[in-house]
């Protein structure tokens, strides 16, 4: 039951925030530090999705060789950076997950 | 209306050249949502309604680890206060547009989408076929998303706990950020909104992710406020 109220949340909160703008009256214009805001909206909240499950393990940050996660992070940010690809980044970054965990 | 058909076409061919970066994010979302313990249809069902890959696979693994409903539902807010951002963006192609087709473009407004659009448009705003370029991308990269997300819930429990596959959701939102740090701007407010996720993890209701978020954009705007005459 839960889950339904779950899905019902999502659904309505994330549909009332693809519209919202676009639903505007076509005079209305917005305030220019709304949209400078808005510009740095995606990099700051997907960065701070992922950064902590590479730096953090069980909640204690871990900057050591033997944190794998880490070392695989690396080499997928610098896959990303380069290729700009998903596929390759995924399946090198989970490639590297496991390499760095038989060496450290 | 030839030139409707012809950015429709451009939309779909622009569409299946994304699908190759679908694929595997809906794979991963199907098989996070699985490991979830949210059964096929309630999954599917979310898939449809939400439509929003990352955060439904924040929503998984919140799930995973037993997060109460109410903070699962603000978490995928946070993650989706980016849709506020590409909403004010595509507003100044699509204002003039009927009320059915703005409600077609935000219910397929995603990352991808967004930006292939912006690239073909952004210098042309006024330019016919937007709607038709749009649909043409949306169209193939829904029927993607849903029939991945489903063969992910099938695979689901059936993979090897040994093969880490959980670290694919990570390795696909970095997948996601890396391409959209585009100047230095962008890389100092998504450092700053890290740096704060990391520090307060800690914090209850994981409200660590909207602090992160908030104090990101904040230190984004600033910087560009007195960065401006820096190297870009």
């Amino acid at each position: 039951m839960t889950i339904w109220l779950i899905i019902l949340g999502m659904s309505v909160a994330t549909f009332a925030q693809r519209a919202s703008f676009l639903m505007l009256p076509e005079h209305v214009k917005l305030p220019a530090l709304l949209r400078r805001a808005l510009h740095y909206v995606p990099a700051a909240v997907l960065t701070a999705l992922w950064v902590p499950e590479l730096l953090l393990q069980k909640g204690v940050l871990n900057l050591a060789l033997g944190n794998e996660r880490l070392l695989a992070g690396i080499v997928a940010i610098a896959v990303a950076w380069r290729f700009r690809a998903t596929f390759a980044t995924i399946a090198i970054g989970l490639v590297a997950l496991h390499v760095f965990d038989r060496l450290f | 209306m030839p030139r409707a058909r012809t950015e429709f076409n451009a939309g779909l061919r622009a569409g299946l050249s994304l699908l190759i970066a679908i694929v595997p994010f809906g794979l991963v979302t199907g098989v996070a949502m699985a490991a979830a313990g949210i059964s096929p249809l309630e999954a599917m069902a979310m898939s449809v309604l939400v439509y929003a890959g990352a955060a439904m696979l924040a929503a998984a693994q919140m799930l995973a680890d037993g997060a109460p409903a109410l903070v699962v539902v603000l978490a995928a807010f946070v993650v989706n206060l980016r849709l506020f951002m590409y909403s004010a963006s595509m507003r100044q192609y699509f204002a003039g547009e009927s009320l059915g087709r703005r409600l077609i473009v935000s219910y397929t407004l995603v990352d991808n989408p967004f930006a292939l659009f912006l690239q073909r448009f952004a210098t042309r705003p006024d330019a016919p076929g937007k709607f038709e370029y749009f649909v043409g991308i949306a169209i193939p990269l829904w029927i993607c998303w849903q029939s991945t997300v489903a063969a992910g819930l099938l695979l689901g429990n059936q993979l090897p706990a040994a093969w880490k596959l959980e670290f694919a959701a990570p390795l696909a939102f970095i997948s996601m950020t890396i391409p959209m740090l585009r100047d230095w701007l962008l890389v100092i407010a998504a450092l700053t909104a890290a740096a704060t996720a990391v520090l307060a993890h800690g914090l209850p209701l994981r409200l660590g992710l909207a602090l992160a978020a908030m104090v990101g954009i904040a230190v984004g705007v600033l910087a560009e406020k007195y960065l401006k005459a820096g190297p870009e």
